[in-house]
């Protein structure tokens, strides 16, 4: 018989916490393949953000340290500049990367700090309950937006993907989605490449997943995947916005 | 002995290396000495000033209200630090730049041409070291030949200026 | 050499790793020294982060993997360090921060001052937790307490704070480096490495559990009573037959020395209290002082802060009077010193 799925190395034997239909479930276990396949799991240390995905230290096995709200970035900088041979990568919701962090994530981005990073944008903060996230889109409604996020009085998502991309200090940049096999299959190339990144020393990489959060959506899981799919993916297009390796964007 | 000085002119003169000089030239004679530049929004041509203390015992503030000497530069400097000088002491004017009237009355008051005397050697930048050669000469805080050492160190990253220095100190030291 | 360079040269040869630093008047040379010095030191980096909070934070990163680390700022960049050094306590982590107090509140001014006493020593971020507090009052103090800072903070785990002014920072005196520079930087035991030959690991504060985390605050706080039990350090001068004692720290405790001395030539009885070590705060010495001193003045470069400490410490025995300068003004010994003397034939001393 042959064993064709199985628990990664890299992933603790423990059931997560995380709501059904969650993205968070399926992108720890993707980053854990691709720790397991590129054999990091003794040499990384993760970085996850006050939020949902606090308890990732409960899942991920390897060195965890738990990061203040939206400093990811620049306690990865200091882990890599003290410690150049440890692989790091932060773990980052939308309120922490592109709310109270993006100057941490810009300017870690700039100085091509030799970092990954994994970016879970489900356009609302989940662990405090289902508020505005600055990535949620117009018209949707959060609890902090009842009437559905209006630009004239909230602005408008903010796409990192895009604002991250032109920076000189940026190695790699995909979008990805959680809402079908073939975008997990495609999530997973990426993070593989962002990991690439790091150890051929070339800059920031990031993997921007646009990822379904039911719950706070109010939808079921099905519901909530299908509009990633459909609805998220026309503010936040999917594909890669910087790769240095490709010649097309060699500069 | 606790001795306090004021050192001040316009940025660009070299007021905080003639206080480095002095409070060098005081550690080479063994005092105990503190040197404290006074900070601030950096204006270029602005004005500068550093207050240098030197005892024989611990100092305590390395702050000066009323300073024993005061060194004035330029003509805001003169007329700042005028009523700060202990009475009794000596205000030393680089008179080629200061034409304020000095009222107090209970001061020395030592007048050198700084500017005047640099630019006739041919050292424009050195009319610090002639002011520091009178003052050295006329305080007696310090000797002649420590200020001399002093200068070796301080300008150890510019040691093509040591020389113009040298001249324009012994010039200022030699004046009556 | 300025004390702002004295600390940064202190620091490296204390085996610091990482710097992490931001522009703020007055202690910007501190940060431009490592710039010069650190930055090209083999395996050793320099880094201007675009914030405090960043700087803060990228040193909680360095000290996890067990570099010594450190940052610097003045005032204002302390306040906005406090969200890392809270997470830095939390998570037991070694890291040394310098604060070259100013004049506040807000932006204040860029005159020396002590206005943080609060902030340093109550913890000063959010939470129930302690820093290491050092007060030194010169150019070589805060050359040797750069190093003592950096033994204590690996030690007890702990983020340990420099409490200096702008003066000192500022002002250049002779200073003496008891160490040489290490060719390798020192790498802390037990830090997070990549779970290489072992489980993995994980460093963090979050709990649901507040059993959990109150089992935490225990054993912090036990750390802590270790700490003043072994760290508690104090100087005194001329105490022994004195009738005032003046109770100073830092910059203006060597003001009130200098006015002390005065005053000793005209035959008054002054002495001097000086808490070397703001947290733990040296109160049992005095307590023991009071026994033969009753009366104190509590002199402080701001309206009044450690005087609680001192008053804590005092217990009601002997009466304490308070004289300040806030806002970053520096007063002279001969003001400090006809305070006190005002103060010793008001309480009827002179007999």
């Amino acid at each position: 018989m042959k064993l064709i799925y199985s628990r990664p190395k890299s992933l603790k034997k423990a059931a997560f916490h995380y709501c059904p239909g969650c993205g968070h479930s399926v992108a720890h276990r993707v980053v854990c393949e691709v720790i397991d396949e590129m054999e990091l799991q003794d040499k990384t240390i993760g970085i996850p953000p006050p939020g949902c995905s606090v308890f990732a230290y409960n899942y991920f096995d390897v060195d965890m340290a738990e990061s203040a709200h939206g400093r990811g970035a620049a306690v990865a900088t200091g882990i890599k500049r003290a410690c150049p041979q440890i692989i790091v990568f932060t773990y980052q919701g939308d309120g922490d990367l592109a709310g109270i962090g993006t100057a941490e994530t810009i300017h870690a981005a700039n100085r091509g700090e030799n970092i990954t990073t994994i970016f879970i944008n489900n356009a609302v903060y989940g662990m405090t309950g289902g508020q505005m996230a600055p990535t949620t889109l117009c018209g949707m409604k959060t609890t902090t937006t009842p009437y559905g996020r209006d630009h004239v009085i909230e602005g408008y998502p903010l796409r990192m993907s895009e604002m991250l991309a032109p920076l000189d200090g940026v190695a790699y940049i995909e979008r990805v989605a959680i809402s079908s096999p073939a975008g997990i299959r495609r999530m997973k190339k990426a993070v593989a490449k962002a990991f690439q990144t790091q150890i051929d020393n070339r800059g920031f990489s990031m993997v921007e997943i646009l990822s379904p959060c039911p719950t706070n959506w109010k939808m079921t899981p099905a519901q909530s995947w299908k509009w990633v799919g459909e609805e998220m993916t026309q503010v936040f297009p999917l594909g890669v916005y910087k790769d240095v390796m490709e010649p097309k964007h060699a500069d | 002995m606790l001795i306090k000085m004021v050192i001040a002119g316009f940025g660009g003169q070299g007021v905080l290396s003639m206080g480095l000089n002095i409070a060098q030239a005081a550690m080479l004679e063994g005092k105990n000495v503190t040197y404290l530049p006074a900070y601030g929004a950096e204006v270029r041509g602005g004005t500068a000033n550093c207050t240098v203390a030197i005892s024989d015992d611990e100092i305590a503030s390395p702050v000066a209200s009323s300073p024993e000497f005061v060194i004035a530069m330029n003509q805001p400097s003169a007329v700042k630090f005028q009523h700060h000088i202990q009475s009794g002491g000596l205000f030393f004017l680089n008179s080629s730049l200061i034409e304020a009237e000095i009222v107090r009355g209970d001061i020395e008051i030592v007048r050198v041409p700084a500017n005047k005397i640099a630019d006739e050697m041919g050292g424009p930048r050195a009319a610090n070291m002639v002011m520091l050669g009178a003052f050295t000469k006329k305080s007696g805080v310090v000797g002649l030949d420590n200020v001399l050492q002093a200068l070796k160190y301080t300008l150890s990253s510019k040691k093509k200026l040591i020389d113009i220095n040298e001249k324009a100190l012994i010039r200022g030291y030699e004046l009556d | 050499m300025d004390g702002n360079s004295a600390i940064a040269e202190a620091a490296i040869r204390a085996g610091l790793r990482c710097y992490f630093g931001y522009p703020i008047t007055p202690q910007n040379e501190l940060t431009e020294y490592m710039a010069l010095h650190l930055g090209r030191r083999k395996g050793c980096t320099f880094l201007q982060a675009e914030s405090e909070v960043a700087a803060i934070n990228m040193v909680y990163g360095a000290s996890l993997v067990g570099a010594r680390a450190m940052t610097s700022s003045s005032s204002p960049g302390i306040s906005l360090k406090q969200e890392g050094i809270s997470y830095l306590a939390a998570c037991e982590l070694p890291a040394v921060i310098v604060n070259m107090q100013r004049g506040g509140p807000g932006l204040g001014s860029i005159s020396a001052a002590q206005s943080d006493y609060f902030q340093a020593t109550r913890g000063g971020g959010h939470g129930d937790y302690r820093t290491i507090v050092l007060g030194p009052c010169s150019v070589q103090e805060l050359a040797d307490m750069t190093m003592r800072a950096f033994d204590l903070a690996d030690k007890y785990k702990i983020p340990v704070m420099i409490l200096g002014d702008g003066v000192l920072g500022q002002m250049k005196e002779p200073v003496d480096f008891k160490r040489e520079a290490p060719d390798v930087t020192p790498t802390r035991e037990g830090a997070l490495m990549g779970a290489r030959g072992r489980a993995s690991r994980v460093v963090k504060t979050f709990t649901s559990n507040p059993s959990e985390l109150e089992e935490i605050n225990w054993s912090l706080f036990r750390r802590y009573q270790l700490i003043k039990k072994n760290e508690t350090t104090w100087d005194t001068f001329m105490t022994d037959d004195a009738r005032l004692v003046v109770v100073t720290y830092g910059i203006a405790a060597r003001i009130a020395k200098g006015a002390i001395k005065n005053l000793r030539a005209e035959g008054l009885k002054v002495g001097l209290y000086r808490p070397v070590t703001l947290w733990p705060f040296p109160d049992e010495p005095l307590r023991e002082l009071s026994k033969n001193v009753k009366q104190f003045l509590v002199f402080e470069m701001n309206m009044g802060q450690m005087i609680e400490d001192v008053q804590l410490a005092l217990a009601g025995q002997g009466e304490v009077s308070f004289y300040g300068r806030p806002g970053g003004v520096i007063p002279t010994p001969d003001e400090v010193g006809r305070v006190m003397s005002r103060l010793y034939y008001q309480k009827g001393l002179r007999s």
